[in-house]
């Protein structure tokens, strides 16, 4: 009875079902040393220069909501996988499928996001591909986007994550779960409105900023399906050291506070699509936050946490009236609660 | 988050511990019968802060936890019939019923969908005038008024493609139970939503009666840590009574308007509740002259047989007699991914919330 003979929609949730999903069948049959590394973006070698790649691809519903569009998305989306491994964003693919009577205007709009955040990103979309299928047999519109960037030698293990030791300092650039609920707004299943907009944003400018400024870092990751929490397990799963939250410390705005109060959900699990988990040294950390505070994207950003000599392997979170709880990876998608 | 950051003082939570703390001197377990107290006690790490004197047990206060398999196995079969949508509060389509859930026969091709409130049912039959819209009905004093106020509303204009599949129940039949089954506490944390629409006379017989203390609830870390103080207070000087620590949303009386169209709408019934067993009128069903939206008399639907999971303590565990941890099946077998009991699946379940937040 606990066999699941179809694919459920928790399989694509990011939380543990995705994570079997990946682990029992994509490795048990693509097996390479590469791809298990499981980094955000493989590392490869071609010709002494060290390449990363990336892919991704988006099916967000609605395709327009506030703070973007499944355009942007997509562009944000991959150069952030390069970004976060350390590596220059360079060049883009991608590729659509497109449902039989599709509006035109919408098609275009979308486009245009993609080609202004591309310029924005300073990546150039060298190559696509398009498909349209029968009505019914896909949802509006797909995307997917591949990516490749250069990476500098110094940079080769921020994605390995090999290099974090006790002591030192997680930082997020600004307020949590903004994208999460900007869609579920959007949505309208839930006839639930709130006046918040996707952080959606490509990061790359900032992360250079970040390399530029400390030779410290030791690790990075976008936080987006699954949320902060997701990628706080994540950094500290198998590891011989602890993570430790200070909720007091988590920006999270006010009215996503609310919405999260209401349907019962943990802000730490909500979706991003802008914010970045930064692992630093502590020595660097003060001089790395003004850094990220001086760029427009992370003028909210925090030390949130820190890497410790205690409960390996766990992240744990000091609550906002002093208690502890451990923070797990979530099972799958939240759900609103009954009460 | 105004309203709200009041009750999440640091400094008033210090005060409380240290005031209970002060006088707590005996063994207790108290329990809490509501799925959002087991939330926030577990979210804000609240056992991390009290004296090991104090134990607190979860008791069948997560509706999602005291459904029954044979009611998840009702909305399946319900869910197979041409041109229903069945809708429901999240949490409860991970339930496991006998051999599937809701969450696998949405992914099989049913139509379900997720809904904050019988209400939003509603408006789903209206869109959907071809459709047979089946709201599935659980919940305590809580969200029984909502189903019956959708059922009204329902008559009023004429919709008849909505229906409700109602396991609602009641809670003092379960305090008392828990009592006459042995199971052994000095005091509940009276849950603050159902006490907003019952009021606080119903818990004078578990006072009377059992000689508990009884303290009525609010939902944020100084709410809780209040009551907490206000139970170990009658407890260490043997005063037993009713008292409300939640008087910002709870009157004595209740709201008798809630009340009101509960009882238009429900009448008592015996209902079975996991791990309990059955319950003298303890269950709503719909009265007879509402009978054309009962799901349950509109649809002549075959439900597979029950079969309960072996091994399984789920019931022991909401009667407070077990925690979590003593369970065999805990983490290995049953897990949020895969549960195999109800207090695994809603994140109200006491051991949904042990797993994700006990350290």
């Amino acid at each position: 009875m606990n066999k699941n003979s179809n694919i459920l929609l928790n399989h694509g949730s990011g939380g543990r079902l995705t994570h079997d999903l990946i682990q029992n069948l994509f490795f048990k049959y693509f097996d390479n040393e590469i791809l298990s590394s499981q980094t955000d973006s493989a590392l490869l070698k071609i010709d002494s220069k060290n390449i990363a790649f990336t892919t991704d691809s988006y099916v967000v519903d609605p395709l327009f909501f506030p703070g973007g569009n499944i355009g942007k998305l997509a562009v944000c989306g991959t150069v952030n996988d390069l970004a976060v491994s350390g590596a220059k964003a360079l060049y883009l693919s991608i590729g659509f499928i497109i449902e039989e009577g599709f509006s035109f205007d919408d098609l275009k709009i979308i486009v245009k996001s993609i080609a202004e955040e591309a310029k924005k990103a300073n990546v150039k979309i060298v190559t696509g591909d398009t498909k349209v299928v029968n009505k019914g047999k896909c949802d509006k519109l797909f995307i997917n986007t591949s990516g490749i960037g250069l990476l500098q030698e110094k940079n080769k293990e921020i994605s390995s994550g090999k290099n974090i030791e006790f002591g030192d300092k997680i930082i997020i650039n600004g307020f949590i779960g903004d994208h999460g609920m900007a869609v579920l707004s959007a949505r309208n299943e839930l006839n639930f409105e709130a006046n918040v907009e996707s952080d959606c944003a490509s990061l790359n400018n900032l992360i250079q900023n970040v390399l530029d400024k400390s030779d410290q870092i030791k690790f990075m990751r976008d936080a987006t399906r699954g949320g902060v929490g997701t990628v706080l397990c994540e950094i500290a799963e198998n590891r011989k050291f602890g993570i430790e939250i200070d909720e007091t410390k988590l920006p999270v705005r006010e009215n996503v506070k609310g919405m999260c109060e209401i349907f019962g959900f943990d802000p730490l699990y909500v979706a991003n699509e802008g914010k970045v988990l930064i692992v630093v040294s502590n020595e660097d950390a003060e001089e790395v936050l003004k850094t990220i505070k001086n760029n427009s994207l992370g003028v909210e950003a925090a030390i949130i946490g820190e890497i410790i000599n205690e409960h390996h392997g766990l992240v744990v979170l000091n609550t906002e009236i002093s208690g502890r709880r451990i923070i797990d990876m979530p099972a799958g998608e939240q759900l609103p609660r009954i009460c | 988050m105004k309203f709200i950051d009041e009750y999440r003082n640091k400094e008033i939570v210090f005060k409380l511990v240290k005031q209970i703390k002060e006088i707590s001197k005996k063994e207790i377990s108290l329990m809490e019968v509501c799925g959002g107290h087991t939330m926030s006690i577990q979210k804000f790490g609240i056992p991390s802060l009290l004296p090991k004197n104090i134990k607190l047990l979860s008791g069948p206060g997560c509706p999602v936890c005291v459904t029954s398999n044979k009611f998840i196995d009702h909305a399946i079969a319900l869910s197979k019939v041409k041109d229903v949508i069945i809708t429901s509060f999240g949490d409860l389509i991970r339930v496991p019923g006998s051999s599937s859930s809701l969450e696998k026969e949405k992914a099989k091709g049913a139509d379900i969908r997720i809904v904050l409130s019988s209400l939003d049912a509603l408006e789903i039959a209206k869109n959907n005038k071809v459709k047979k819209i089946v709201f599935l009905g659980i919940g305590f004093e809580t969200t029984a008024p909502t189903s019956a106020a959708t059922i009204l509303e329902a008559d009023k204009q004429n919709i008849n493609n909505f229906f409700l599949l109602s396991s609602h129940k009641t809670m003092p039949p379960a305090m008392t139970a828990l009592i006459d089954e042995g199971v052994k506490i000095d005091g509940y944390i009276c849950p603050g939503h159902v006490t907003t629409i019952t009021g606080t006379e119903m818990y004078k017989q578990v006072v009377e009666k059992y000689k508990l203390a009884c303290v009525v609830s609010g939902f944020e870390p100084v709410d809780i840590l209040q009551s907490i103080y206000m139970l170990v207070k009658q407890i260490e000087n043997n005063t037993f009574k009713v008292e409300n620590a939640y008087k910002r949303a709870v009157k004595s009386e209740g709201n008798v308007l809630a009340q009101n169209i509960m009882n238009k709408v429900f009448e008592p019934q015996n209902d079975w509740w996991r791990g309990l067993g059955i319950l003298e009128n303890s269950g709503l069903a719909i009265r007879k002259k509402y009978k054309m939206f009962d799901a349950a008399q509109s649809f002549n639907v075959k439900i597979e047989e029950t079969i309960e999971v072996k091994g399984c303590i789920c019931g022991e565990i909401l009667k407070g007699l077990k925690t979590p941890k003593e369970c065999k099946l805990y983490s290995k077998v049953c897990n949020p991914v895969n549960p195999v009991g109800t207090c695994m699946v809603s994140s109200e379940g006491a051991c949904h919330a042990y797993f994700k937040y006990n350290i």
